[in-house]
């Protein structure tokens, strides 16, 4: 019982701080966000003649950074041989 | 802020509220829970928050997805940058869920159960 | 699982499924996709087989050490795209500017290095899923023989 009302205490006070960040940020979809700066802009604009490809995704996630997909491929694969060895050790 | 306002900006934003729902959700099934399995599947509650957030951030009004048309402006497209670092998000959280779910075998194995008290009692362990 | 049900279907469903897969990974510059979705679609059929008949028809099919090797092999194919750039003379990773022709925007052989890289990384989330799979499983069993 007391358990219970210590998460009810936490999880309260987690929520309350999480709606009020919501509450400043800004609105969802507006053009004007400071999300959509000139980074993507370059991309959609200049990644066809740079690329050659149309999905602007696969040009980004293996081209422009492909360094960063190469590392998630490592940490794919450490984590499956960490997985086996953990499995087949006695 | 009113009452009203409060209620008027989180529906303007109501991609962002629901991940706060998704992710107390997440977070009371990890916290209230003693099973192992089902603290991983709160975990990975909080993972889908967590991309749905960034997700949404990317988000242009009546943009269509980033798939490149000839004679289309750049600005009838969404955000092309948060769909594709979250892929990151998306390998990690499967890394740690397939890596959880090996621990968790190695504990059925020795101990014969899954739940978090009985392995912290079968341990000798303080449990408060 | 002897569900004369559940193998029908997955028999009739089954080629459907991995088509659909290699669609969505030779597509991933194209369409909506790409390696990892589509290398999750694959697995995920293997592993529908493997659960519909039994654990040996599965790896009759594809092996443990094939998908193994197949893991390291779709890394060793995107890191190696990456050797080959600089052996061309540029960055780790480059794409035009190493000189790999890009093609006509729109085609399938399109694109340079990133058709390559998107399929490795297909073939190797496929079988990570699929190693992953068997290997939970195979644990479960050796327990029984063990003690």
């Amino acid at each position: 019982m007391m358990r219970k009302l210590l998460v009810f205490i936490f999880l309260a006070v987690i929520a309350v701080a999480l709606v009020a960040t919501v509450l400043e940020m800004p609105p969802i979809g507006d053009p004007m966000n400071i999300t959509n700066n000139e980074v993507p802009q370059r991309y959609l604009e200049d990644s066809l003649q740079e690329t050659g490809a149309l999905n602007v995704i696969a040009s980004i996630i293996t081209d422009y950074r492909a360094f960063d997909t190469l590392g998630e491929a490592t940490v794919l694969f450490v984590a499956i041989a960490a997985a086996i060895s953990n499995l087949k050790a006695h | 802020m009113t009452m009203i306002d409060i209620l008027l900006r989180l529906h303007q934003n109501s991609y962002y509220f629901f991940a706060i729902i998704l992710f107390i959700i997440g977070f009371h099934t990890m916290l209230s829970h003693n099973n192992l399995i089902k603290k991983v599947i709160g975990m990975n509650i909080m993972d889908t928050s967590i991309f749905l957030f960034f997700v949404a951030i990317g988000y242009v009004n009546g943009g269509r997805a980033p798939i490149l048309e000839p004679g289309v402006p750049y600005t009838a497209y969404v955000n092309p940058l948060p769909s594709a670092l979250i892929l990151t998000g998306i390998v990690v959280a499967v890394s740690v869920t397939a890596y959880a779910l090996s621990l968790i075998v190695k504990l059925y194995k020795h101990y014969g159960t899954i739940d978090a008290e009985e392995i912290m009692r079968i341990r000798g362990g303080d449990i408060q | 699982m002897e569900d004369i049900i559940v193998r029908y279907v997955t028999r009739i469903i089954l080629p459907f499924v991995q088509l659909y897969g290699l669609y969505v990974v030779l597509h991933g510059h194209l369409s909506p996709g790409g390696g990892f979705s589509g290398g999750a679609i694959i697995g995920a059929s293997m592993i529908l087989y493997a659960l519909a008949f039994n654990l040996s028809a599965g790896s009759k099919k594809l092996s443990h050490d094939v998908s193994s090797a197949l893991e390291s092999g779709g890394a060793l194919l995107f890191a190696g795209m990456g050797i080959f750039a600089i052996l061309l003379g540029t960055n780790f990773l480059g794409n035009k500017v190493a000189g790999i022709p890009i093609g006509t925007p729109g085609n399938l052989f399109s694109s340079g290095a990133i058709m390559i890289i998107t399929f490795g990384v297909g073939v190797k989330v496929a079988s990570t899923m699929i190693t992953l799979f068997y290997s939970l499983i195979e644990g479960e069993d050796h327990s029984h023989d063990h003690d």
